[in-house]
């Protein structure tokens, strides 16, 4: 059976309210835009979305928030968006902050069969309240959940008609461990080629963890600070 | 001199060659412009790169090539990308050299205090709380006091803890500590700074190294 839909509509048709979806993304490099625009319009509401971050006003996962779609958000950085703001002020939205190397590992271990670890990030800070600690060869570790979910939406740069994914450059980040937490992954490519057009040895995540594929068309990719080198070699940013 | 210029001198003097170095959104930063032509490291950002490269030129600018404060960049020729998790394997597992870090408070036990403000909008600790917890070296760069004078460097942090006892050493526009089993040990007096100044200016308790550097 083919995992490729035609339409992002279908993709995401079995996506209910309260569902539970892992995004993939940092920033807006590399979110799933057409999965997130499906989503929006289809209108189902009581998510629980966990993603680094939560997107902008008016683009990314900033998008179901403003349609006020998402019930609750775990994240590790939601600076960039005044909504979310309002929205976790006022009490519609549950918020849990996550540290952004625990978050990734949450997302890997629960793909990867594993519920639970232990990391020392967090111990000694709000963070480790009411978790396990242990101590390991004199030093202190709190027990973090593996995460999965009912869904996965990610963006790779390539398929292959099975498939395998290839990402591109830093968009990359999340979207692996997204793929293989979600219980359906549904990933958005820029371009699926035929099997063995991919090199083996290339090839980022194995088409095993993806269930549905789409080629979006036109991708807008916004940037969230555009910045160029005034001298050359010009490194710092504000 | 502006004090954040006087931080970032002396802050430069950190990195070494060879290492590989993770630097925080803010005066760290600023850092990356500073490191001498001589130096050869590698800057890591948490997002998937290690090799980050100057700004793009106009024509260079890619969305999929980002650093972790969402700013188009380029990678050095030797960099690499890899997904989040590998990059916090990096971060967690003591591959970093150094990581340079901003700060709201430290307390002479080298707590830091650098993600939320109760009260205010809290936007999230990012990835700071897994690099002060695993960077072989942390550094933390900040004004000595806040804009109403009052000393940033504590007995106790009174804001939420990035991390507990994290701290190796301490760089403001006055001086810089090192954080040992003994305590908080003031090393170096910077730009002009007099110990008077300092005394009078910090509120963590802390000894003077035998061997203190006065630089004037």
């Amino acid at each position: 059976m083919s995992k490729i839909n035609e339409s992002f509509e279908s993709a995401i048709q079995e996506i209910q309210d309260g569902a539970t979806i892992i995004v993939g993304g940092f920033g807006l490099s590399g979110i799933p835009e057409k999965s997130i625009l499906a989503l929006r319009d289809k209108g189902v509401k009581d998510l629980t979305i966990i993603s680094n971050n939560c997107g902008v006003d008016d683009w990314g996962l900033g998008l179901l928030l403003a349609n006020k779609q998402i019930k609750k958000m775990i994240s590790s950085y939601v600076g960039e968006n005044k909504i979310f703001e309002q929205q976790f002020l006022s009490g519609e939205l549950e918020v849990e902050l996550v540290p952004q190397g625990t978050l990734a590992e949450r997302i890997r271990a629960g793909g990867a069969g594993i519920p639970g670890f232990y990391t020392a990030t967090g111990v000694g800070t709000k963070i480790a309240e009411g978790k396990e600690h242990k101590e390991f060869d004199g030093k202190m570790y709190i027990l973090e959940r593996g995460i999965t979910a009912d869904f996965a939406l990610v963006k790779a740069w390539k398929a292959d008609t099975l498939g395998n994914l290839v990402y591109r450059k830093t968009a990359r980040n999340f979207n692996p461990l997204a793929a293989m937490a979600g219980k359906v992954t549904i990933a958005e490519v820029e371009e699926i080629v035929e099997p063995g057009e991919l090199q083996p040895d290339q090839i980022h995540t194995p088409s095993i963890f993806v269930q549905r594929l789409l080629q979006g068309n036109g991708y807008e990719k916004r940037i969230e600070r555009k910045t160029v080198q005034v001298e050359k070699g010009d490194f710092s940013w504000t | 001199m502006d004090v954040r210029q006087k931080i970032i001198q002396r802050a430069v003097l950190e990195i070494k060659d060879g290492m590989n170095v993770n630097l925080g959104i803010g005066i760290p930063t600023l850092l990356a412009n500073e490191i001498p032509p001589s130096i050869n490291v590698l800057l890591q950002s948490e997002n998937g790169l290690l090799g980050i490269g100057p700004y793009p030129t106009p024509a260079e600018v890619d969305p999929d090539l980002i650093n972790a404060g969402k700013e188009t960049v380029t990678a050095v020729p030797g960099a690499a990308f890899f997904d989040s998790a590998e990059s916090f394997a990096m971060i967690r597992g003591g591959h970093i050299d150094l990581a340079i870090l901003g700060g709201m408070e430290v307390s002479e036990t080298g707590d830091l205090a650098n993600w939320m403000i109760p009260g205010k909008m809290v936007k999230g600790m990012g990835g700071a709380m897994d690099l002060v917890n695993g960077a072989k070296k942390v550094v933390v760069v900040m004004e000595h006091v806040n804009k109403h004078g009052e000393s940033k460097v504590k007995q106790i942090c009174t804001l939420p803890l990035t991390g507990k006892n994290v701290v190796h050493c301490l760089i403001t526009d006055l001086a810089v500590f090192e954080f040992t089993s003994s305590g908080m040990v003031l090393i170096e007096l910077v730009d002009g700074a007099t110990l008077e100044e300092v005394q009078e200016k910090t509120e963590a308790s802390f000894t003077v190294s035998p061997q203190l550097l006065i630089h004037q």
